[in-house]
């Protein structure tokens, strides 16, 4: 009975020994070199897998981050300054200063700005319904409303308001992986600087059609009048095909464009109210 | 047995309540709105600028390239502008458009009622002809006539096959026409013939159209290689790989022209069409549209201006009804939704039909049962449902290789599924996402 036991345990001991010994001299001879500080930097970075980086994943991100001279063009948004900080640390570099981003929806077309001319029932999902037809407005380029950029977000930070059939963005959470911008069939969602008091001033419209047309589909669009730009004095606002842009680069926040817009297509989010116009206007006489 | 295709099909309700209305001319309208691409391939450029004066046929705008057609003007008037205007999809295109004064035509064009039928044109006058008068598929899918009127080098052609099915539902233009231009199709047939230089040529015609069926072989014994062949009616036997399958039992392989079994389709209209360019000189100008609708107080078969809006069709066959839904153009199974009347009638509008409520609205999707009627339904041996889930993954490879292209979005497993899955919908997706993949990769 005992030298069953016995046998058992030698036996098997020895086969573990041997195969211990077979695999030790594998791993020796096909051992592949990986840098260990690809996974310190991987560790470093936030582990969404998002891809906002242009990478397939973070790992991905950071043999990248490893192989590469420097760190120009390689940015993960998500974790921001902070991340790349640390990144650089651990492989002894410089990380550039990049700018936080955030996403903003160029698109005011509300049922109350824009009124429905026809319903949709078609499949429930944007690029199908883009290809289809150009939308339950007269606006050809505006927003579908069938949240294909909600379902692409990964970090809760968007969510479709009921009321005025248009995707939200939540600032806190928007980490600008760009994952709504490449899911827009529309090109409406666009990654803007983001400033301090998550202040914005942006052209709320992509409609490209002349004034006339693009005014009957949507109360708010944009016109292509070029009243913004005469007063910009920062050249941050160019016009092509009938719309105007901000460049948030170039914006220094004058607030000077927008109350020139005759249709309210420029938005300004977050600033402290103007003051009353008569107000001014009586200091100057003072 | 009457012959059909084998693989797949439905059978909805035919409801062709404009069969008996005799083609009427709709009156011209008094501005029309002319889209420069009206076919598949390049659009044409415009040739004449606001202010100009242009006579009924003559060119506003001229082809770019092989893949592309001549646009005609359809009145006679002045070019009020070009610019961009809503068409049938809503998304605004380079149009033409004309405030009409008087109905000149242009002096070229023969506008007697006589059928002509010595052909004196040869082969290669033929093609260029078609080509210059912009002759385009009048079955909906509106490729430039030319380009399969001419046999590429290499390839041979032993029979040609005329489309006369007609299997979307309601529409009955192709079937007007077959009963009342039998003589001018039939020559259109042997003009057709001698530009692919074929001898034989078959019109397969549906056999819930026994008039045509009657009056197209009785006119046949005069025109010699041209035989009439009835089929049982089954949805999509308009279809190019089905009619071929159906009336000389040859398979088009997946990705390939019907050329590579030596045969070419042209429709019916289309051949009336090439009659009127060759014999009289005639650019395609205008077409016959079906307007039809349960509600609608008249349907009707017109003879329509390229340009006329859709509004006008409408109001002429009496006006859109109450209860109208949705109004589509083309057939119920292939068309489109419109989203406003005001769009002008093109090249490739077959019909315009008003839906009720009751016919328009789309279930609610439920989940998939598995019960495979969708791919039985698939006269393209294809798998609708495993279509629709790898588009929605956007799984672009595995999409090629389950012949995702070969779909020809007639809509079928659409119209059977019980879960009212908008199959269909996704499939279109899938084609659009694996197509950019292919041309990317041939343009490496």
């Amino acid at each position: 009975m005992s030298s069953t036991v016995l046998i058992t345990i030698i036996s098997l001991s020895t086969l573990g020994l041997l195969a211990a010994i077979v695999l030790f001299f594998v791993a020796r001879k096909f051992k592949v070199y990986e840098d260990p500080r690809i996974d310190q930097v991987e560790e470093a970075l936030p582990g969404a897998n998002c891809g906002g980086c242009g990478f397939a994943g973070c790992r991905n991100f950071a043999e990248a981050l490893v192989k590469a001279e420097s760190f120009e063009g390689l940015n993960c948004p998500v974790g921001g300054s902070d991340t790349m900080k640390s990144a650089a640390e651990i492989l002894g570099r410089v990380a550039p200063e990049v700018e936080p981003r955030v996403a903003v929806v160029r698109c005011n077309g509300t049922p109350e700005h824009s009124p429905r001319t026809n319903s949709y029932d078609g499949a429930p999902n944007c690029t199908i319904a883009h290809s289809v037809y150009g939308g339950e407005t007269g606006c050809s380029y505006g927003c579908l409303g069938l949240g294909e950029c909600v379902d692409a977000c990964d970090f809760d930070a968007m969510y479709m308001d009921s009321v005025t059939e248009l995707p939200v963005i939540i600032d806190d959470n928007c980490v600008a992986c760009g994952a709504c911008v490449r899911a827009c069939p529309r090109d409406i969602i666009e990654l803007r600087k983001k400033s301090k008091k998550e202040r914005k001033i942006y052209v709320c419209c992509v409609n490209e059609d002349k004034g006339g047309p693009a005014r009957k589909a949507c109360k708010v669009a944009c016109i292509g009048c070029g009243k913004c730009q005469q007063v910009c004095e920062f050249d941050a606002i160019t016009i092509a095909n009938n719309l105007a842009f901000i460049d948030s680069d170039k914006c220094k926040f004058c607030r000077k464009c927008e109350p020139v817009c005759p249709t309210g297509a420029i938005l300004e989010l977050n600033f402290p109210p103007r003051k009353p116009k008569e107000e001014k206007e009586a200091k100057v006489e003072a | 047995m009457l012959k059909t295709f084998p693989k797949g099909g439905v059978h909805p309700p035919e409801n062709k309540l404009s069969s008996v209305s005799p083609v009427e001319v709709l009156p011209t309208p008094q501005q029309v709105v002319i889209p420069v691409s009206q076919h598949i391939g390049a659009p044409a450029s415009p040739v004449v600028k606001k202010g100009d004066m242009v006579k009924a046929g003559e060119v506003i705008a001229t082809g770019q390239g092989f893949v592309s057609a001549n646009i005609h003007s359809s009145v006679s008037g002045k070019v009020l502008k070009i610019d961009k205007m809503p068409d049938s999809t809503g998304y605004k295109q380079l149009s033409v458009i004309i405030d009409v004064e008087g109905d000149e035509w242009d002096p070229a064009i023969d506008r007697s009622e006589t059928v002509v039928r010595e052909i004196s044109l040869s082969a290669e006058e033929i093609v260029k002809r078609c080509n210059a008068m912009g002759i385009v598929g009048m079955g909906g899918a509106t490729f430039p006539s030319h380009v399969k009127l001419s046999v590429p080098p290499g390839k041979k052609c032993d029979i040609l096959i005329i489309n006369g099915v007609e299997c979307e539902p309601y529409l009955t233009s192709d079937h007007r026409i077959m009963i009342e231009r039998g003589e001018e199709l039939l020559t259109g047939v042997t003009i057709i013939m001698k530009a692919l230089g074929v001898e034989r040529a078959i019109i397969g015609i549906e056999n819930n159209k026994p008039d045509a069926i009657e009056n197209l072989t009785s006119l046949a014994a005069a025109f010699s290689g041209i035989s009439v062949q009835p089929l049982s009616v089954k949805y999509p036997q308009g279809g190019e790989k089905q009619l071929i399958r159906a009336l000389i039992k040859r398979e088009v392989p997946s990705g390939k022209l019907p050329i590579e079994v030596g045969t070419v389709v042209h429709n019916v209209g289309t051949a009336v069409a090439v009659y009127e360019a060759v014999q009289k000189n005639k650019p395609l100008i205008e077409r016959v549209v079906t307007v039809t609708g349960k509600d609608l107080a008249r349907p009707c078969n017109l003879l329509v201006r390229i340009g006329t809006p859709v509004a006008d069709l409408i109001n002429f066959a009496g006006g859109i009804p109450e209860s109208t839904a949705k109004i589509v153009n083309g057939g119920p199974m292939m068309g489109k939704a419109i989203s406003t009347p005001e769009v002008p009638v093109t090249k490739g509008t077959s019909g315009i039909i008003l839906f009720t409520e009751e016919e328009a609205v789309r279930n609610p999707s439920g989940p998939c049962i598995r019960c495979g009627k969708c791919i039985t339904a698939c006269a393209m041996g294809l798998e609708p449902f495993l279509l629709m889930t790898l588009a929605s993954r956007a799984l672009t490879e595995r999409m090629e290789k389950e012949r995702i292209m070969d779909c020809m979005e007639c809509g079928s497993c659409s119209y059977i599924c019980p879960a009212s899955r908008p199959l269909l919908d996704y499939i279109r997706l899938g084609k659009q996402l694996t197509g950019k993949v292919i041309r990317e990769r041939s343009h490496k």
